[in-house]
């Protein structure tokens, strides 16, 4: 695509580069001509100013006319070879879009066997080899350290890999949509919505419901009256034992994992304020192999981690 | 003639001499903030004292509160003594120094509190936007009319520099800062994607080429020749390389942008013409060093003189790496790095604030009618600390930035990157700490300064200068 709406500015930058660029030589050569002979006493310039001031009239010295001259040659040599006079692409034909192209290309083709070899290989398999685990952890530590952290063990938000509880479900094909397609996790705002669990009171007693679940310290009769609301509102996704649902991302309430953390305050700010979060979709950019590998390496970080 | 237009107006040069010390102290403190923080990180103290609200407070203070206000000192000195006449509207020059003050204390409330345009060197939001060119249209009509009363017929260099300085940076301001305000703090730039990018460089990389470069030779062209007593080694060299100087630095801005979506043949020109830029920079180097020959024994003993020819050799190293580091495939090692940062550094410490500290060292004696400063000896320890710090600070920076630009590109034979990008960060810590340590030395430096300063300004008195009659117009 051209980067020029019509000829007129294709020309207008070909010209006043040039002639930008051959008016400094032109300038520089013409304040040269008149150089007093070599050894000659040099005068200065007669003015004088502020008592003191005066400026003698050395010529140019010719190591610095070279410099420049030669700064100049190489930028007209260096706009006949590449791109610069507009839509002229120079005799080398480089553009920094194909030299990218070109250097991703020689990469692509130098790993493809490598990254080939593990894609035939099943998530378990790959997780099992000593080399499919170093390439995945160096893809780990490049693409998804900056939510996971170093350790996977993700922080406030951010999921924990490490650990053997899955929001969106632990199986190999799960991980892999989970990293290819990416996903969205909501948990609706209740707070506008007084009907539902009714307002800040309500969403009290229903985070002391909430709470009880996981054996947390809560105030009984709190949670009593949570539990009827629990069982109309939250039991769509958390299910009637709380035990949450994969498929939509809505975790388990009941065991001692929580993403945005387990205090009364923060539940109830979860249930007024709702949660929106997202992991983005890997496979455009990084392409089905080194998914595979991600994954795997996601697959081995909980193998070794307690079952609950 | 009055009493009053028989005198230099002395009093806006002490105001802003005085400034460039105290704001100097104040921006070069909250670069060691900053640089601390990068070394210890819990010392970003949110969110109003949070390296990136603080780190635009730095670069704004050191380049438009200390350089503004060393340019507005020495260009209203050098403009009237050159000139040969008192400064022309006495009253507009006075609010120009009130009005930066006012613009630098917004930039210190509006910046640790959040409201920036988000563009480098130009985040304050578009009231201060207004009242900038409010003032710099005064500054232009106090100095162009000092020269159009100028009892001299020819106009000295340096006034040329200050001048072309003056004009530009109106130009760029006004470009550069269009916007759109959606209310009292906030607006949006009037250019969108790669153009407002370009804009934003064009802007940025002039800012570099006329205030922090042509002003500042023009306080080279009058300090070194007035404090080595010896005339200019070469006025055609000053003609030739002004006027490259001042063509092709308009040019070099997209060198910022190299491998960006800024179309290739951009790309190229910014990086040729930053290559021509060489030889035009390097012309104000010799210029200036060429003058002391036959002087160059005064560089033993004139500490002053040691901080202008260091300023000098800074220059035409920072000017040498500049065009080096636009060549597109230094650019791709060099670019994102701390090995900006360093080149930005020996350009602003070896080179502004050096040739800036060495001007404020023979003006304020002459300011405050004293012979020299408090203490000559305090000079030469305040050259010693500046050098060694800034040295500090550029070798770490240059060391760290190849560094970080190596580990960057790393790559294992499965394609995959050899160090992820903390890996750098942890690997750069040893040099952030010698760079804060430089900085804290260059800063100790200024320090010094202020107390030598405020030293002889206590022993000294406001007594009015006569204007010197010009040379061959004896009354």
């Amino acid at each position: 695509m051209s980067d020029f709406v019509n000829d007129f500015w294709n020309l207008y930058v070909v010209v006043i580069v040039l002639v930008s660029i051959l008016a400094c030589g032109v300038f520089l050569w013409s304040q040269s001509i008149h150089a007093p002979a070599a050894g000659a006493k040099v005068e200065t310039m007669g003015h004088v100013w502020d008592e003191t001031l005066e400026e003698y009239n050395h010529p140019l010295p010719k190591w610095w006319s070279w410099l420049f001259y030669i700064t100049i040659v190489f930028s007209l040599v260096y706009l006949a070879l590449y791109p610069g006079l507009g839509r002229f692409q120079g005799m080398l034909g480089w553009s920094s879009a194909g030299q990218h192209k070109a250097e991703v290309d020689k990469v692509d083709a130098q790993v493809k066997p490598l990254f080939d070899k593990f894609l035939k290989m099943d998530l378990a398999a790959v997780a099992a080899d000593k080399e499919g685990m170093e390439m995945g952890k160096r893809l780990y530590l490049t693409y998804c350290v900056q939510c996971h952290g170093a350790d996977a063990r993700g922080s406030k938000g951010f999921t924990n890999l490490a650990d053997n509880d899955w929001q969106w479900g632990g199986e190999a094909a799960q991980i892999v949509e989970t990293v290819s397609a990416g996903r969205i996790g909501s948990m609706p705002a209740y707070g506008g919505n007084p009907e539902a669990v009714g307002g800040e009171a309500g969403a009290k007693e229903v985070a002391n419901y909430v709470r009880s679940l996981s054996g947390l310290t809560h105030n009984a009769d709190l949670a009593a009256a949570g539990k009827a609301k629990f069982e109309t509102v939250c039991v769509a996704c958390h299910g009637p034992d709380g035990k949450g649902m994969a498929a939509l991302g809505a975790p388990n309430l009941t065991d001692k994992v929580w993403l945005y953390g387990s205090s009364e305050a923060t539940i109830v700010e979860t249930i007024t304020k709702g949660r929106t979060n997202q992991m983005p979709a890997w496979k455009d950019f990084l392409g089905e192999a080194k998914v595979h590998l991600l994954s795997a390496y996601v697959f081995s970080l909980s193998a070794g981690a307690d079952k609950k | 003639m009055s009493e009053t237009q028989s005198t230099y107006n002395y009093k806006v040069v002490r105001q802003f001499a005085v400034m460039t010390v105290i704001w100097g102290i104040v921006g070069m403190l909250v670069g060691v903030i900053i640089a601390a923080q990068l070394v210890w990180p819990e010392l970003n103290i949110g969110p109003w004292l949070t390296y990136g609200r603080l780190r635009p407070l730095h670069t704004n203070a050191v380049i438009f509160a200390f350089g503004g206000c060393a340019l507005f000192a020495t260009s209203y000195y050098v403009v009237q003594r050159t000139s040969h006449a008192r400064l022309f509207a006495g009253g507009l020059a006075a609010f120009t120094f009130w009005g930066w003050q006012l613009i630098i204390l917004l930039a210190a409330l509006s910046l640790p509190l959040g409201f920036t345009t988000g563009k480098e060197y130009a985040e304050l939001e578009w009231p201060i936007d207004i009242l900038i060119t409010v003032v710099w249209v005064s500054y232009a009509i106090v100095f162009f009319g000092t020269i159009a009363k100028r009892t001299v017929s020819h106009i000295y260099v340096a006034n040329w520099f200050f001048g072309s300085m003056i004009i530009t940076v109106a130009l760029l301001h006004l470009v550069n800062s269009a916007e759109i305000p959606v209310s009292l703090t906030k607006s949006y730039s009037a250019y969108a994607g790669v153009q407002d990018a370009m804009v934003q460089w064009w802007y940025g990389h002039n800012a570099v080429g006329f205030f922090l470069t042509a002003g500042f030779l023009g306080i080279m062209y009058y300090f070194v020749p007035k404090q080595a007593g010896r005339p200019v080694y070469s006025y055609r060299l000053s003609v030739v390389h002004f006027w490259a100087l001042i063509f092709t630095y308009m040019w070099a801005g997209p060198h910022h942008l190299h491998y960006t979506a800024l179309p290739d043949w951009t790309q190229s020109v910014g990086m040729l013409f930053s290559l021509i830029l060489l030889a035009p920079s390097w012309g104000g180097m010799i210029n200036g060093i060429m003058t002391l020959s036959g002087a160059w024994s005064k560089l033993r003993d004139d500490p002053i003189l040691k901080f202008l020819v260091t300023s000098l050799s800074f220059y035409g190293m920072s000017t040498f790496e500049g065009p080096m580091m636009s060549i597109k495939t230094v650019n791709a090692l060099s670019h994102y790095t701390d090995w900006t940062v360093g080149h930005v550094h020996s350009g602003a410490l070896g080179w502004v604030a050096m040739v800036s500290i060495g001007a404020l060292y023979y003006l304020l004696p002459r300011l405050f009618n004293r012979q020299e400063m408090h203490s000559v000896k305090l000079i030469t320890v305040h050259f010693w600390v500046a050098t060694i710090g800034v040295v500090l600070y550029i070798a770490s920076m240059w060391i760290s930035g190849v560094m970080q630009g190596l580990m960057w590109r790393a790559v294992n034979s499965d394609g995959t990157l050899t160090y992820s990008f903390v890996e750098a960060v942890k690997a750069t810590y040893p040099f952030w700490a010698i760079r804060f340590l430089g900085g804290v030395l260059f800063l100790s430096g200024m320090l010094i300064m202020a107390y030598n300063m405020f030293k002889t300004i206590a022993a000294g008195n406001t007594k009015d200068v006569p204007v010197v009659a010009a040379a061959g117009h004896h009354a």
